[in-house]
């Protein structure tokens, strides 16, 4: 069976591409990316201030398993409704730099649609690292389980 | 001739994750990394050794001291590094999918 979500990550490049087929009208598709309240029910994030309009910025916060708040924020460069997102986004006060988003919208049929999302990093390190934290983060989470049990057991 | 090691087997060990792990943030010498842990310093080596054979560590000399820091080329052949990035989205994509199918139902 063919993935649905496809990560493209080039040795050597500072791009990633993500690529994914939804049963969604691309109008539909479109709107996750564009109305606050439906930001926050898929992405898990607390909706700051969402201005969609070119030049607009947004702002987000999440919340991490121990209950440390982790900001991001961006500005949307410019959009063409149900095709184009090109939005800058950055994680605050983290290492990781501002990255350069382009999202491409593209109607399959009536009610399927395909997401191309492209991420430009500042350098090739630091799409590594981004590219690196969730499973460096599954291994801390593993590694503080551990911990636990450790911890428990004595 | 050694017999070069298979990536894999180096990551399916959760010690040898976890040393990852750590020198993946800052370089570090053999004794930093062994105060991570409680087993003794010998079986800690070993775990080092079998990580710079496979390629993921590579070592560094600064003055007497070694330190063992990520190989990225190493790093890359692992295509699994990449596989939690892709499930993050996709998981993301799908509470998407489900969230959009709600709306439209509602309407």
């Amino acid at each position: 069976m063919e993935l649905k979500t496809k990560v493209i990550a080039e040795d050597g490049k500072q791009e990633i591409l993500i690529t994914r087929t939804f049963d969604l009208p691309v109008e539909l598709l479109f709107k996750a990316y564009t109305e606050p309240e439906i930001i926050e029910q898929w992405m898990g994030t607390k909706v700051l201030k969402f201005d969609f309009q070119k030049h607009g910025s947004f702002q987000f916060s999440t919340s991490d398993p121990k209950g440390n708040k982790i900001g991001f924020n961006g500005t949307i460069h410019d959009f063409i409704t149900n095709q184009k997102i090109i939005r800058t986004f950055e994680m605050e006060n983290m290492p990781f730099g501002v990255q350069l988003e382009i999202y491409e919208f593209e109607k399959l049929s009536e009610n399927t649609s395909r997401l191309k999302q492209n991420v430009i990093y500042q350098s090739v390190n630091h799409r590594d690292q981004n590219l690196k934290l969730p499973f460096k983060q599954g291994i801390n989470w593993a590694h503080n389980r551990l911990e636990e049990i450790l911890t428990k057991s004595k | 001739m050694k017999l070069r090691r298979d990536v894999f087997q180096a990551i399916a060990d959760p010690t040898r994750r976890t040393i990852i792990s750590l020198v993946a943030f800052q370089a570090l010498t053999p004794t930093a990394i062994a105060e991570n842990f409680d087993y003794s310093r010998q079986t800690i080596s070993k775990h080092i050794q079998i990580l710079t054979e496979c390629e993921i560590l590579e070592q560094e000399h600064k003055g007497r001291e070694i330190y063992y820091h990520l190989n990225p080329n190493g790093m890359k052949e692992i295509a699994e590094f990449i596989e939690p990035f892709r499930k993050l989205w996709d998981d993301r994509f799908n509470k998407l999918e489900s969230v959009m199918k709600n709306y439209q139902s509602k309407k």
